[in-house]
């Protein structure tokens, strides 16, 4: 017998009887006003910060960086992703500024998909993140999130909710881990 | 060597032993804080518990959803028996792409299966990239902790370690700069690794993919870099609907460390252009758990880790006290169901207290669990003479009433006239660590017998 019969058939001599799947709460009414504060103090808690539309180029210009990825449109950066084969030739990008699809209020998560990154690898290896979020596309909490996304939409999707960090050393907090060392969410 | 045993060595440095403890008594705090801004908290661990019934009730079916959807998908799934079948499969597909080094993010299963051991013995670099990983990989050990594997250590311990093999400046121990020089010194490793691979918090039977969530961004760097992407994992990590992601993401973080969410939480369902994606599904002794009424509920377990931080037992004695892949109360329901007699005495590491069920994101009945071990160890005749034979005395004392109320006076007599040495040797370990209360002139029995009759009077 292979493995997966054995580990099937293991199964059904051992499992339980059935337990119905309950029910997932409804949507919140819709608050987009106390949205936006609570997602605003959660990155904030994470150590993110933001910017505001109108100043968005300046800040991008501001920032110095030498290789900027974006793929936001009406904002052109410096090096095009679209056309480059291998992930590795992203090692030396400075900034990456990308559009989000959902923002969540509990949490501060953005999803950003493989069609915003293009390259999977690019909010990772970048050494810095900028997020841009419709703020019509705000959502109360993470099932409501589930609900508008459809995470097989393409291959690879994620939910990013602050720069990368640690504690693996005696708990104390470094910001900039192996991911983007800060990350600063645009609400447009 | 007993728990009890490497808890006692544990506890000898007392200063060091009040640091961990308060360590991981601040992180559960962070966790209660956190929580106290979820009104709906407790309905969702029901929400979380409910949905874990039904994975458990399902698990075959789910099983073959995931995989026929994840195959759809263009991902290739293997399916291993036990840990050496799932060594030698990860280690057949390193192979066919002729890859000898590999970028490895937490998984607590691949530290089940040993499979560092085995890719080096096959001449594979494996590295760890998590970073507290890293240190312990680069130390030797094993994880202390399944959230925080490195919790166990000082910043000096890193700093020096981190001088000798990565150069860093002698002395030095601030945790920024020393993670800085772990960034620079795996941005190398991610860039030149052939394959990565993962562990898995949670596969979905409705889309047939994954989802493997960090705060370091380190699963991302290496998965998405390397052409060969491997992601592992036992059978009880499968969930039906991504909308029942929406549940466990709230309780993952929150419960682990105390954040709202991860701050990556990664949905891989397809390989990348020119990629090759896998997923090894393993059973290793996990539907053997499944079919032990009493103890299958240990098989709902997301790993967060939030019964070891809260649990007295654990935070006085370490992770590596367990001697377990997984440590804790959660190792020690899983531990004996593996080998009663390895690890049959860590269901006596616990002073069933029950915050560790309490605490519990999918509401484990832990406690419970431990209380049901030890009646298995001691029905096997696993316990240890020191535990066995005080009890088989209590037992023979307690169900007799004459012999209980004789016994309870000589015993304050006894305790009252005996000489410390008496009560305080080695023949009784209970003496050891412990001070008897001051042993009252009666009982309860005649205290409260004395008040009636005063009553009445
Ligand atoms: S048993 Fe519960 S509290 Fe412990 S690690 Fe698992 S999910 Fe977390």
């Amino acid at each position: 017998m292979s493995s997966k019969a054995t580990i099937l058939a293991g199964i059904r001599a051992a499992k339980p009887g059935p337990r119905p799947l309950p029910t997932l709460p409804p949507d919140p009414p819709p608050a987009p006003e106390e949205w936006e504060e609570a997602f605003r103090t959660v990155l904030a808690a994470s150590k993110t910060t933001f910017v505001e539309a109108g100043e968005l180029a300046a800040y991008v210009a501001a920032t110095g960086a030498e290789t900027v990825v974006s793929t936001l449109p009406g904002l052109e950066g410096n090096l095009d992703v679209t056309a480059i084969d291998d992930p590795l030739q992203l090692a030396g990008v400075d900034l990456a500024i990308l559009p989000a699809r959902i923002g969540v209020a509990e949490n501060g998560a953005l999803w950003v998909s493989e069609a915003e990154c293009v390259h999977r690898v690019l909010p990772f290896i970048t050494q810095h993140l900028i997020l841009v979020l419709d703020r019509e596309l705000l959502v109360g909490t993470m099932h409501q999130a589930y609900r508008r996304v459809q995470i097989d939409a393409t291959g690879f999707g994620v939910w990013i909710a602050g720069p990368s960090k640690t504690a693996d050393i005696e708990q104390s907090l470094v910001i900039g881990a192996h991911g983007a060392r800060s990350l600063v969410v645009c609400l447009r | 060597m007993t728990h009890a045993k490497r808890a006692a060595d544990f506890l000898r440095n007392e200063s060091r032993a009040n640091w961990h403890d308060e360590s991981l008594w601040h992180v559960r705090s962070k966790r209660d804080t956190i929580i106290a801004g979820i009104p709906e908290w407790e309905a969702l661990r029901q929400l979380g518990s409910d949905i874990k019934d039904n994975v458990l009730s399902n698990l075959d079916t789910y099983l073959e959803a995931f995989e026929r959807q994840a195959t759809a998908n263009g991902v290739t799934v293997h399916w291993a028996a036990d840990a050496a079948e799932h060594n030698r499969i990860v280690h057949g597909i390193l192979e066919r792409h002729a890859v000898d080094r590999i970028v490895k993010s937490k998984s607590m299963l691949t530290e089940e299966c040993h499979l560092n051991t085995y890719l080096e013995e096959q001449g594979i670099e494996v590295v760890d990239t998590d970073l507290g990983e890293r240190i312990i990989q680069l130390r030797k050990e094993p994880p202390s902790h399944i959230v925080m594997p490195a919790i166990h250590l000082k910043k000096e311990e890193i700093g020096q370690l981190f001088h000798e093999q990565l150069g860093t400046d002698a002395g030095a121990s601030d945790p920024q700069y020393l993670t800085e020089a772990a960034r620079q010194h795996l941005r190398e490793k991610f860039l030149a690794a052939k394959a990565a691979i993962t562990g898995v918090n949670f596969a979905i039977a409705e889309t047939g993919g994954i989802v493997v969530c960090t705060n370091e961004g380190n699963a991302d760097m290496g998965v998405h870099l390397a052409p060969v992407q491997i992601h592992c994992m036992g059978i009880e990590k499968v969930i039906p609907l991504a909308e029942h992601l929406g549940v466990f993401t709230r309780l993952l973080g929150r419960s682990a460390t105390g954040q709202p969410i991860t701050i990556y939480t990664s949905h891989h369902h397809r390989p990348k252009p020119g990629g090759e994606m896998h997923v090894v599904i393993v059973d290793n002794g996990r539907t053997k758990q499944l079919g032990r009424e009493d103890f299958r509920n240990s098989l709902k377990c997301i790993r967060c880790g939030a019964c070891m931080n809260t649990c007295p037992i654990y935070r006085r004695s370490g992770g590596h006290s367990y001697d377990h892949t997984i440590p804790g109360p959660i190792g020690s329901i899983l531990s004996p169901g593996i080998d009663l007699k390895k690890h049959g005495d860590l269901a006596f590491a616990s002073t069933l207290c029950g915050s560790c069920s309490d605490v519990c994101p999918v509401k484990i009945d832990i406690h419970d669990q431990l209380y049901k071990w030890r009646q298995i160890v001691s029905e096997e005749g696993h316990l240890e003479n020191g535990k066995r034979l005080p009890l088989l005395g209590a037992g023979a004392v307690l169900s007799r009433d004459g012999a209980y109320n004789f016994m309870g006076k000589a015993a304050r007599v006894a305790l009252k006239l005996a000489p410390r040495a008496l009560v305080y040797n080695r023949f009784n370990p209970w003496g050891e660590t412990r001070e008897l209360p001051e042993v009252p002139g009666e009982s309860f029995k005649e205290w409260y017998a004395n008040q009636r009759k005063d009553h009445e009077q």
